[in-house]
């Protein structure tokens, strides 16, 4: 048994530091600190899905925020207009991302470097400009949520508490389909395409459909994250919902964690949140917070590229076996 | 209608020319040494701020203004050079991204701190000029015709200076440059000097016509972008033509439909122009 517990240890590290940013606002009894982990944990779950592009198959999707966006809109108004609950919401939040992802991922995927990461930054500005004018989606003014609907969940405090346990729920599920990419066979084609793309192919890697496979897979949780944040938010507008600044600080957390590892994107992206709380608390950096959290990229991409876990990895060989 | 629709394209062509020497600062970054430049914006926006200062505390002709802040903007690149890229140079390609990026962090965070988000203007008004029924602004007349002179003067200075020569050696084949001796540490921080001046510039004539914060960048980054990618990536003179493409559409059409479909269109263009001709509407490199 022992044998087979080792072989997961890092599922294990990665679902326990999970569980442990879940349960820590709901041992302490404190709404503040829910309202914590829950950032936190939606920085985990954004992440922990980009990596699975970026980390992975080594895509650097600039625009992920897009699926967040567009998964929170679909969400936002299948409960405002067409009055669905909010389980039925994230799922259609899910799949209109994952929808959106695979349609785009057919045209853009073809391209590599730094024209695909162009073209998501389009893509993203295109789709926020489009649902500025779109009216069913409330055009530049966004939609508000009525503020019955959290009735049907026994009042806005037993809401936001139910919120917060689904974006617990969907961390832990992010992080085991993140494991499961990562030690699966498909997941061997995508890191194989990370290498090398033209060498993969040759190997035998179906590149397009694995690919674009990988790119749907990273946006769904994303899209349902969207659809419960905006439940919570009780409002959504364009420019909250498709930030080109989230996208790229979901690639920091990434970097500063690890990028291609499963623990590394949680860790980052923990680490991430806390310093910048701390960062946005603290009045002598409290008008720098951009400024530093600049300084801190920097120097993780000129010294630490691989990033914490990876980092790890290199320079204790032995830990190589277990920790990814 | 057809006074509105002359008027509004010949602002758009005016305008188009500030857009493309934006776009040619990336452009130039990008096509000689693959890099992406994310703090374009926040560069461009430094621009605005060096002639606003210039102008409103030490009360130096904005036009005059401008030569010294292209001056800063040439010292500036090459430190950021030096400091943020050089070490990545040969990354892969997110390095370089997000180093860029960093650099924009910083800019943003500090310049948040100093000036603020109230937004400025340059006070100069030259009146205008009138053709017929069309007038024109003369401050835009100006932008535009200062910019035909930027441009000018790169290509010239791409095409007969030596460090020129060495530019566009390193574009062809850094590695063969560097075996028959031209520096390529020093071309390539020259460079992102170039690029630096070119987005402080545009910033800086920008900034005689249209309000400004320090976060304004970011729009004409992203302008910069779509036009680069029309005129090619790393062909600075097809960015000239891809700033006019782009003024055209902006000044077109609001005559169409509600301005606020421009940047739908534009970025749909853009998306569109990098999956069927990545090298840009006028080819490939040169």
């Amino acid at each position: 048994m022992s044998k087979k517990f080792f072989q997961h240890t890092s599922l294990w590290l990665s679902l326990g530091t999970v569980l442990v940013i879940g349960l820590w606002p709901i041992v302490t009894h404190n709404a503040l600190n829910r309202e914590t982990a829950f950032t936190v944990l939606s920085a985990v779950a954004l992440a922990s899905s980009l990596n699975i592009l970026l980390g992975y198959t080594g895509y650097v999707s600039f625009g992920h925020v897009v699926f967040f966006g567009f998964g929170g809109y679909v969400g936002f108004y299948t409960i405002n207009v067409l009055g669905w609950n909010i389980w039925m919401a994230m799922l259609a939040g899910g799949i209109a991302a994952a929808l959106l992802a695979y349609l785009l991922g057919v045209a853009i995927l073809r391209l590599r470097g730094a024209y695909f990461a162009l073209a998501t930054i389009g893509i993203n500005e295109a789709v926020r400009a489009f649902i500025n004018n779109f009216a069913p989606f409330g055009g530049p003014t966004g939609m508000t949520l009525n503020f019955k609907v959290y009735k049907a969940y026994g009042g806005a405090m037993h809401a936001l508490q139910l919120v917060f346990y689904i974006m617990v729920g969907l961390t832990l599920i992010v992080t085991i389909l993140s494991y499961w990419v990562r030690t699966s066979k498909f997941g061997l084609g995508l890191l194989a395409i990370r290498e090398d793309e033209d060498a993969a192919e040759v190997m035998g890697v179906i590149t397009p459909s694995a690919k674009n496979w990988a790119f749907v897979l990273s946006a769904i949780i994303p899209g349902m994250v969207g659809a419960i944040f905006f439940f919570k938010n009780g409002t959504i507008e364009p420019g909250l919902a498709f930030p080109l600044r989230t996208s790229i600080e979901m690639i920091v957390m990434i970097m500063l964690g690890g990028q291609g590892t499963v623990l590394g994107p949680i860790l980052g992206a923990a680490g991430y949140q806390a310093m910048r709380d701390y960062l946005l608390v603290s009045p002598l950096f409290k008008n720098l917070q951009l400024a530093i959290s600049g300084i801190l990229l920097l120097l993780i991409v000129l010294f630490i590229p691989r990033g914490l876990v990876g980092w790890l990895r290199q320079r204790y060989p032995k830990v190589r076996r277990w920790l990814i | 209608m057809m006074d509105a629709l002359i008027r509004s394209l010949i602002d758009g062509l005016l305008l188009g020319f500030v857009y493309g020497i934006a776009a040619m600062g990336l452009t130039l970054i990008w096509g000689v040494m693959n890099v992406i430049n994310l703090s374009h914006g926040s560069l461009i926006a430094l621009g605005m701020f060096s002639v606003y200062y210039l102008f409103v505390g030490l009360g130096i002709h904005p036009y005059i203004a401008l030569v010294l802040t292209a001056v800063l903007g040439l010292i500036f690149g090459i430190i950021i050079y030096f400091i943020a890229v050089h070490r990545v140079i040969n990354a892969p390609e997110l390095s370089t991204l997000l180093a860029t990026y960093s650099v924009n962090m910083m800019i943003l965070g500090i310049g948040t701190a100093i000036f603020t988000t109230t937004p400025r203007n340059i006070p100069l008004d030259l009146g205008s000029i009138q053709f017929g029924d069309t007038v024109i602004t003369m401050t835009r007349l100006i932008a535009a015709i200062i910019s035909v002179g930027v441009a000018v003067g790169l290509f010239l200075f791409l095409k007969y200076t030596r460090p020129g020569r060495y530019i566009r050696a390193v574009t062809d084949n850094r590695d063969a440059a560097e075996i028959v001796g031209v520096p390529s540490a020093q071309v390539l921080a020259l460079t992102f000097g170039l690029g630096t001046l070119l987005a402080a510039v545009s910033g800086g004539l920008i900034a005689t016509f249209f309000p400004f914060t320090i976060l304004s960048g970011e729009t004409y980054e992203l302008k910069s972008f779509v036009i680069g990618v029309l005129g090619g990536l790393g062909n600075p003179v097809g960015s000239l033509f891809g700033g006019l493409i782009l003024g055209l559409i902006e000044g077109l059409v609001p005559m169409a439909m509600p301005t606020t479909w421009t940047p739908v269109l534009e970025f749909v263009l853009f998306v569109l122009i990098l999956l069927v001709a990545p090298n840009g509407l006028f080819g490939g490199e040169e």
